[in-house]
């Protein structure tokens, strides 16, 4: 088997890569250790589509970001079908004395491009956001960041690729990689060897030892973890927008997040960490968190939270590492990819495309290029009489199977059929099991629709892939 | 949209005994509204013995009881029995919209009562630290796991927290075969009936370690393991208390929350705290004409006592449609 490029990783910087490369006649092939794409950090991050600032205008992940930004905003969005909300956010000071950061912050947001900047005032912070505490002064508005569903744009730009003609093997661990005498290179996963010209690599957190195995040892990644805390849906409407804190030297601080489901969330923490599996959230983690958010609005409660996870930056040194590593050619890495990753992945895409036309990738553009990808249906996007001309359709839809966040059987069996084949690949796509019961009315439901579907006894069923499966044994 | 007289959201043992109730009390014409594939609600998952003592003077399982019900509703001509019925929009005018197989129904009631039960606490809700690895059920999902499906979760169960779900599945766990290593509670005391404490771990060699809580759940794919620590009277842990417990499950079972996001919806004042409407006396909502019962009120312990007071609801609904 031999292909044009080989992408290590179906994190949302190895999709898009896969989604901008299949423009082209080419012949390409994603390898994923997980059972299904988006499984690394992409799934655990604050899903905001930031608008660039906060970052060193000389920096590369800078001028990505505002040019993912863009990309998202003005094609991705409507061409994968997304549910991209622009609701902007602030920068919030708690002394008058910050006011010169704060100014400091938007020459170099505007350096960078970003539009429509704006200092408001505490008066003006009371009529826009009035659960803001007493200690806030005054704030930067910055109207073009957004949030998205961070694993379902990753599923979006998986499926587009595919559509595309792109290869993806999930369950598929690169375990070795050699060079061809004349160019090129072989990549051992999964049992097999993948004959390749060029090879990227966008392994997320195990990037740095891609890129050893490659001939490559050029950096060292260090994750960096974030706890996050989500509230129930009734806290929606706390804040209107994205609220930062001024940020530190190591991150943007603790944040009051709107995500695109409802449910607002608090944090990420900022603590570097040696292990590269260690999500576990912490007592310590959970109260720096309720600390730094209530100091923006004071009226959160430890009850409001519903759900929490961690997540790991892969950071390797201060900014991104994306280029062509000359000691070994054909080897593109797309690496370190902290924050603002998620935002900037079309424009890393672009990049990367670009990188591997200078070394040689002849880049022909497809006769057939299928830009749009359908959104998938989903009852709690739409509006209840649009409901009834779906459930008039497909009886199915009617079916309600998580009553929390409404999902009918026909959408987790879409989910199946569009790829899901574990219990958290059903709830990223359709949110069953992600509202505030966790699970408890709807899992064996959506456990004997898996089974259905996927043909497995429910032993064999897992949570994220093997090793976490959930039913141990069955009275027969 | 379609004019009723009463429509109950809800198909539980709450939901049945309004239902009866208010027929009893003139109500003509009954819309019952379940959305599972039967009526019983969190009974049907109950097969161990204890239910009816009260009501019908003889020990039922709780299948049993509910289908005692379930008959009289179903002989019932006046009470309309909508199955998979999900109940997405109630408004204070009493408008209701609800998704069935194949439809989107609406109904105009002029009188509602919601007995839609109860939700479990989850580990989130106590926020229990560590990671998020397969084998963390809520009790009651693992009830219904093992007793509705006979799938068997895991081999090696801890059981956070004392309260009758907990432990009735540390028995019903230990019965199938698992090895349940403890049952851990933060608490003085248990919550649960002393009957079930007996029965259910002490004849089973179950231990209960009380002021204790669990500080981290290990486990990548599947839980691997707990820490435990001992806490004080503040709920504070004792230094050098912790130790370790190997485990592929814990059971979650710290408490129910009403269930009531429709009344919340339809605009009535509800109870931060516990979930459950602001009333002046039970069954009564803020709303007029919105009545709620059941788990949906306020959380029971004896199904019987769900059965007696909703009956109450049904007669207050026919009492204020002027019936009787
Ligand atoms: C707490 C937190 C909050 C964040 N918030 C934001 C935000 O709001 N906005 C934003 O823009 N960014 C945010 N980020 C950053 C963003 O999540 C990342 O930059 C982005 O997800 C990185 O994507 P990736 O594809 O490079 O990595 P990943 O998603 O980790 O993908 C790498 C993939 O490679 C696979 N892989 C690894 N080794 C192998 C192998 N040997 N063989 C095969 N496959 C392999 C992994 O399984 C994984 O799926 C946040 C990050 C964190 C941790
Ligand atoms: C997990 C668990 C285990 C229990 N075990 C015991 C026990 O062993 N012994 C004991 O005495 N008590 C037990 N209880 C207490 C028990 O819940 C009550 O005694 C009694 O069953 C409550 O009756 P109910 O009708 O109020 O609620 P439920 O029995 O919960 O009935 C509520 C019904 O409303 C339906 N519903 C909810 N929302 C909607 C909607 N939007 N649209 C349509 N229908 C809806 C549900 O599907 C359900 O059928 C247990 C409770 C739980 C949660």
């Amino acid at each position: 088997m031999s292909y044009d490029v080989v992408i290590v990783g179906a994190g949302v910087t190895g999709a898009a890569i896969a989604r901008e490369l299949s423009r082209y006649r080419l012949k390409l092939l994603v390898l994923e250790k997980e059972a299904e794409p988006a499984f690394g950090v992409s799934k655990s991050n604050s899903g905001i589509i930031h608008a660039g600032t906060q970052n060193s205008p000389a920096s590369l992940k800078g001028w990505l970001c505002v040019e993912g930004n863009r990309l998202l905003r003005e094609e991705l969005a409507e061409d994968l079908g997304l549910n991209l909300v622009q609701c902007g956010q602030l920068i919030v000071i708690f002394d008058e004395a910050d006011l010169p950061e704060l100014d400091r912050i938007k020459a170099e947001g505007e350096a960078l491009g970003v539009k429509g900047l704006q200092l408001v005032d505490r008066a003006w912070l009371d009529a826009n956001e009035p659960n803001l505490g007493p200690e806030v002064k005054a704030a930067l508005l910055v109207p073009s960041a957004g949030i998205i569903s961070p694993y379902r744009f990753v599923y979006a730009l998986v499926e587009n690729a595919l559509k595309n003609g792109a290869e993806l093997k999930t369950s598929c661990r690169v375990t070795g990689v050699t060079r061809i005498e004349k160019g090129g290179f072989y990549v051992e996963a999964g049992g097999q060897v993948y004959a390749t010209r060029f090879l990227v690599n966008a392994a997320g957190l195990r990037a740095d030892e891609i890129s050893a195995l490659a001939g490559a040892p050029t950096f060292r990644i260090t994750p960096r973890k974030g706890e996050e805390y989500l509230l129930d849906r009734k806290r929606e409407h706390i804040a209107n927008r994205i609220i930062f804190p001024l940020p530190s030297k190591t991150s943007k601080g603790i944040l009051i997040i709107k995500t695109s489901d409802g449910n607002p969330m608090i944090g990420p923490t900022a603590h570097d960490t040696e292990d590269k599996e260690d999500l576990a959230t912490t007592d310590a983690g959970l109260a720096e968190v309720l600390a730094g958010a209530r100091r923006m609005i004071p009226s959160f409660e430890k009850s409001d939270i519903i759900a929490y996870f961690a997540g790991l930056r892969p950071v390797a040194g201060k900014d991104f590492v994306i280029r062509h590593e000359d000691s070994a050619p054909g080897l593109v890495n797309a690496a370190g990819i902290q924050s603002p990753g998620l935002t900037s992945a079309p424009a890393i895409a672009v990049m990367v495309a670009d990188i591997l036309k200078k070394h040689g990738l002849e880049l022909r553009p497809k006769e057939q290029f299928h830009r749009l990808r359908p959104r998938p249906a989903h009852l709690f996007q739409i509006p209840l009489e649009e409901s009834r001309r779906l459930i008039e359709k497909n009886p199915a839809y009617g079916d309600i199977v998580c009553r929390c966040e409404l999902v009918s059987a026909q959408e987790v069996r879409d989910a199946i059929k569009r790829g899901a084949v574990t219990l958290d690949g059903v709830k990223f796509r359709t949110r069953a099991q992600a509202g505030r019961c966790h699970g408890g009315f709807c899992t064996t439901r959506i456990l004997k629709i898996m089974q259905e579907e996927l043909g497995f006894p429910v032993t064999a069923l897992t949570k994220r892939g093997p090793g976490s499966e959930l039913i141990k044994d069955e009275r027969k | 949209m379609r004019d009723r007289e009463l429509v109950i959201v809800g198909g539980g043992p709450a939901g049945m005994a309004a239902a009866l109730a208010a027929r009893a009390a003139g109500a003509q014409d009954v819309l019952l509204l379940e959305r599972d594939q039967h009526l019983g609600g969190i009974l049907n998952q109950c097969i161990h013995p204890g239910f009816g003592l009260h009501h019908f003077k003889e020990e039922l399982t709780g299948p049993e009881y509910a289908d005692r019900f379930a008959r009289q509703v179903a002989e019932d001509p006046g009470i309309e029995v909508s199955l998979r019925s999900f109940v997405v929009k109630l408004t204070k005018d009493r408008e209701i919209s609800f998704l069935r197989p194949g439809a989107l129904e609406e109904v105009k009631a002029r009188a509602v009562i919601l007995a839609t039960g109860c939700r479990e606490r989850t580990r989130e809700m106590i926020a229990i630290p560590g990671s998020r690895p397969a084998g963390v059920y809520p009790a009651g999902l693992a009830q219904k796991i093992v007793n509705m499906e006979g799938w068997i979760p895991g081999r090696e169960a801890v059981i956070v927290g004392s309260g009758d779900i907990g432990l009735i599945m540390a028995r019903r766990m230990a019965l199938e075969g698992v090895s349940v290593k403890a049952v851990v509670e933060i608490q003085k005391t248990s919550r649960g009936l002393v009957r079930n404490v007996v029965q259910c771990l002490e004849d089973f060699g179950i231990p209960l370690y009380f002021q204790h809580r669990i500080s981290m759940i290990h486990g990548r794919d599947r839980v691997e393991k707990v820490s435990v620590v001992k806490v004080d009277d503040e709920f504070r842990d004792i230094p050098a208390s912790g130790f370790e417990l190997s485990c592929d499950t814990v059971l979650i079972s710290v408490g129910l929350i009403p269930e009531n996001e429709l009344l919340e919806m339809a605009g009535a004042e509800m109870d931060r705290k516990t979930n459950g409407p602001v009333a002046p006396e039970v069954n009564l909502t803020s709303l007029p004409g919105i009545f709620a019962c059941g788990n949906a009120f306020k959380v029971y312990d004896l199904a019987d006592s769900v059965t007696r007071d909703s009956e109450l609801a049904g007669r207050a609904a026919a009492r204020y449609l002027g019936l009787k």
